[in-house]
């Protein structure tokens, strides 16, 4: 398998590993926790609701397969700029940057529409159990990638203002882990929520 | 009169640099394709005939090799300390139980 090697510099610490990236991994974690609560909560009530629209009423499965490649295309930008910065190319990685910031923006941005066309169609928050938990469910994961992008584009200033240099390898790594981690919470949502039937 | 066991203080501990192994840029698209075919794979199936007893776990075992490929491969948890992989297990563990034990308390006892 190809693999390139780099070294990896950080403060000693009592583990060998650094405390920065254990503390991404155990928020991660607990992210875990969060979204597995709002999935659980999702698949109780699927099916559910009394009252329409229901999820084949407003559903667009082409549309959200777009905005699933788009999330993907991102997880692949986010690792070549990992890849960038870590062979020390800056110029390359902030492209991959803004890369990856410009397809999470895409996505939330088709989120945004996908949810002014359900409010159209008359689901709101309030309308129905399928409602209230589906916009919840993808309200918070949107929010996750929103948080992203702020973090994407932070990187880009600070590589700009000298702040982030070829030896902050970690620093995209860890911004990297945590949209990773929206990119596989979104292949559940797109399953669980889009893809599989409810029979309503 | 200096005591012979008075020990020196100790150097402070020096930055651990050790050399991390990653996948290159190539592995990493070859596994978007696979991502990509993966996915649309999912919405081809999606899209077919095919009874909802089946349809179901295919969408999971999809699902699940796109998740699987993403953590082992885009957070290099396959090339990583184990100890990384450890407090991820812990949070999906819970994750599951959660989603378990929900599932269990109102479907099962609701009648």
């Amino acid at each position: 398998m190809a693999v390139h090697t780099f070294e990896s510099e950080h403060e000693a610490t009592s583990t060998g590993l650094p405390n920065t990236k254990l503390a991404m991994w155990l928020f991660l974690a607990s992210d875990c926790l969060l979204f597995g609560a709002l999935i659980s909560t999702y698949v109780l009530y699927r099916g559910s609701s009394l009252v329409g629209p229901y999820p084949a009423d407003v559903f667009d499965i082409p549309y959200t397969s777009v905005s699933s490649f788009v999330l993907l295309a991102s997880s692949l930008t986010m690792v070549l700029a990992l890849a960038a910065i870590q062979r020390g190319e800056m110029g390359r990685m902030r492209v991959w940057l803004l890369a990856t910031a410009l397809l999470g923006m895409t996505f939330v941005g088709g989120q945004v529409y996908e949810f002014t066309t359900f409010y159209r169609e008359g689901l709101t928050l309030s309308t129905n159990l399928f409602g209230t938990t589906f916009y919840v469910l993808t309200g918070f994961h949107g929010t996750h990638v929103g948080v992203g992008i702020l973090m994407l584009l932070s990187l880009v200033a600070m590589s700009f203002t000298g702040r982030i240099t070829p030896r902050d390898t970690m620093a995209v790594e860890l911004v990297g882990l945590y949209w990773h981690f929206v990119d596989i919470v979104w292949i559940l949502i797109f399953t669980v929520v889009y893809l599989i039937p409810t029979g309503k | 009169m200096e005591r012979a066991d008075v020990r020196e203080p100790a150097p402070p501990t020096p930055a651990r640099g050790r050399t991390v192994r990653h996948p290159s840029p190539k592995e990493y698209v070859r596994i978007a394709v696979v991502l990509a075919v993966v996915t649309a794979m999912e919405v081809g199936i999606w899209y077919a005939e095919i009874s909802r007893a089946l349809l179901i776990p295919l969408l999971l075992i999809f699902a699940v090799i796109k998740f699987v490929l993403v953590v082992l491969w885009y957070m290099h948890l396959r090339f990583d300390s184990r100890t990384y992989a450890r407090f991820f297990m812990i949070g999906l563990a819970g994750a599951v139980t959660l989603f378990l034990v929900v599932l269990l308390t109102f479907r099962a006892f609701s009648g």
